[in-house]
């Protein structure tokens, strides 16, 4: 577990922020670009000091500045994977893949190489690896350093579209395979939810929320840091029953609600993670009869922002025991007359959906 | 082909330069990792100290090296009374002369080369568990190569050349202290000598070529391989 408390000052940005992330899974640190998030990684690594504060990774002292405490960055075990590939350009890539090989690693080398496909680039020499193909290698070596804790700094920048959802894709697997708590600053909500299980908010210096995901995409408090254009929410289902004649398949959601995918969603019997934009989920007081959606879930209205003034609503549903996000325009809000506790029907036009095989894709549901 | 004033004097140059370049190397680059990588009190003076001997006249530096190093000097007396060993007037004193001219030559060509190395690199390697001094030997210095290489050379061209500190220093003494630029210049002196003058300037010169062709080469081998070759 990781626990932090540190305050630095950054020309006219003070730092200090508190933060706690456990010992499994990929805490992202989301906020605005200069809101402090590689600062904060760079502090964890030992590249900066903190003027005050303390930083602990499961129970050791790294850094206190009230007892006069500092580890060394070489000393503290953590991978850093940096925004730049940061590959020695004088090594081949086994040669940086092996530069920090930690002796527990030595018989993971085969499996690291393989997980991340970068096993034919080994001779290679840096200089000539395309960046998306660069950033494998660095994060695999990383991994091979044994890390306690992997600290990844916006790892996709700079990549184009395909690129970036194969590293994705990489990345999402490897958070499931190997058990290592990862820490991945970002400001694109797209990779935030292909990846993260917990989510703390980075905004001036300071880190104003946190807690699991899904839990956060249900405040709406944070509509302002999370609700942009492509603010989303997410439903946990398990696939089903095969529709050949359709091309589709039935998800089921732990509430027993089925929802149609395509067919190449996944395998029967699969669980997935469902990303659904709130501008792609309608509202109507009674299921339609004549409709092309398809998708179509009972639901209760848990909570809105109808109070501040704005051209649309933000509302959170509640289904069994999940939570969906949903924007509607005021004008439709208030015609419809919606309120708190009101059983509604929500009609969802698009998904994208969060396999093992894959980050995530986007289809579109009516 | 040479006769033997002439490979004579040859000999002693390239000694007195070899051993000199080899002299200064090491503390050359360290002073020039400190300079380019660290920020201390006297910062600027340790600066303004390497660099002294690139803007003082020659003579003034061998006067110097004779103060504090001759016979009767600080250091010098020292060093007689412990070791029996004097430096004027030996080839070990003109090749410390060498070396104190060529100094900053090295340390500046090394500083550019550090500086030039990316400090994300190294707190990469940092953060994968390499301590100071494994950074340095693994990634800082192999990526300077190339600089540390036309540093050397750079060094050891300007000691071959060195004159006003080594005659100043160390005399003048045919056999012992006697490398190609003094050399000329006692042929200089003599009248009729002037063929003989013009073959030691060729010398001269067919040596410098030869060094700076010699890093570049080294140089570019250096360089050639970190560089993509397999695109």
């Amino acid at each position: 577990m990781l626990e932090l408390d540190v305050t630095r000052q950054l020309g006219d940005l003070t730092l200090a922020a508190s933060l706690t992330a456990p010992e499994q899974g990929v805490t992202a640190l989301f906020g605005e670009s200069g809101s402090g998030k590689t600062s904060l990684l760079r502090l964890m690594a030992g590249l900066d000091r903190p003027d005050r504060g303390v930083i602990r990774l499961d129970g050791e002292t790294l850094v206190d500045t009230g007892r006069g405490v500092w580890v060394p960055p070489h000393r503290r075990r953590l991978g850093v994977v940096f925004q730049e590939a940061r590959l020695f350009p004088h090594y081949r890539v086994r040669g940086n893949l092996r530069y920090a090989l930690h002796a527990s690693m030595q018989g993971e080398f085969e499996r690291i190489v393989a997980l991340l496909g970068i096993g034919h680039l080994l001779d290679r020499m840096p200089g000539s690896l395309s960046g998306g193909e660069a950033r494998r290698v660095s994060i695999g070596r990383a991994l091979l350093s044994g890390p306690r804790l992997l600290l990844m700094d916006e790892p996709l920048t700079g990549l184009d579209g395909a690129r970036k959802q194969e590293l994705l894709d990489y990345i999402a697997r490897l958070a499931r395979e190997v058990e290592i708590p990862i820490i991945f600053v970002s400001h694109d909500t797209d990779e935030l939810m292909a990846v993260a299980t917990r989510l703390a908010l980075v905004e001036q210096g300071r880190i104003i929320a946190s807690g699991e995901l899904d839990d956060m995409l249900a405040r709406l408090d944070l509509s302002d840091q999370l609700g942009g254009f492509e603010a989303s929410s997410r439903l946990h289902a398990v696939l089903g029953q095969p529709e050949p004649d359709h091309r589709l398949i039935r998800a089921q959601l732990a509430d027993g609600q089925q929802l149609l995918l395509p067919a190449d969603a996944g395998a029967p019997g699969e669980a997935i993670a469902l990303r659904i934009r709130v501008r792609d989920v309608a509202l109507a007081l009674e299921a339609p009869r004549h409709t092309s959606f398809r998708n179509l879930l009972a639901a209760t209205i848990e909570a809105h922002d109808a109070e501040r003034e704005r051209p649309t609503v933000e509302l959170t549903l509640r289904i069994g025991s999940e939570r969906l996000r949903s924007r509607v325009t005021r004008h439709a809000f208030d015609e419809l007359g919606l309120c708190r506790g009101q059983a509604v029907v929500a009609m969802i036009r698009s998904v994208s959906l969060s396999t093992s095989g894959r980050a995530q894709r986007q289809d579109v549901m009516d | 082909m040479l006769t033997p004033l002439e490979s004579e004097a040859l000999l002693i140059s390239l000694r007195v330069a070899g051993v000199a370049v080899g002299a200064i190397l090491v503390p050359g680059v360290a002073v020039a990792w400190l300079l380019a990588r660290f920020e201390f009190p006297g910062k600027s003076l340790l600066d303004g100290l390497v660099h002294l001997p690139l803007v003082l006249p020659p003579v003034v530096v061998g006067y110097l090296l004779l103060v504090t190093l001759g016979r009767n000097g600080v250091i010098g007396q020292w060093l007689q009374a412990w070791f029996h060993f004097s430096l004027p007037f030996s080839w070990q004193g003109a090749a410390l002369a060498g070396g104190v001219m060529a100094f900053p030559l090295l340390v500046r060509a090394v500083r550019l080369s550090l500086e030039a190395v990316d400090p994300g690199l190294e707190a990469a390697a940092r953060t994968l568990g390499a301590n100071r001094l494994r950074v340095l030997m693994t990634i800082t210095l192999p990526l300077a190569l190339p600089g540390i290489i036309t540093g050397a050379v750079l060094a050891f061209a300007r000691a071959l050349s060195e004159f006003g500190a080594t005659m100043t220093f160390a005399s003048n003494i045919p056999g012992e202290t006697r490398t190609l630029p003094l050399a000329l210049y006692s042929l200089i002196q003599m009248p009729g000598s002037e063929a003989a003058a013009a073959r030691l300037c060729a010398i001269s010169i067919v040596v410098a070529m030869i060094s700076l062709m010699a890093s570049e080469a080294l140089a570019r081998r250096t360089r050639r391989r970190m560089a993509p070759r397999d695109r």
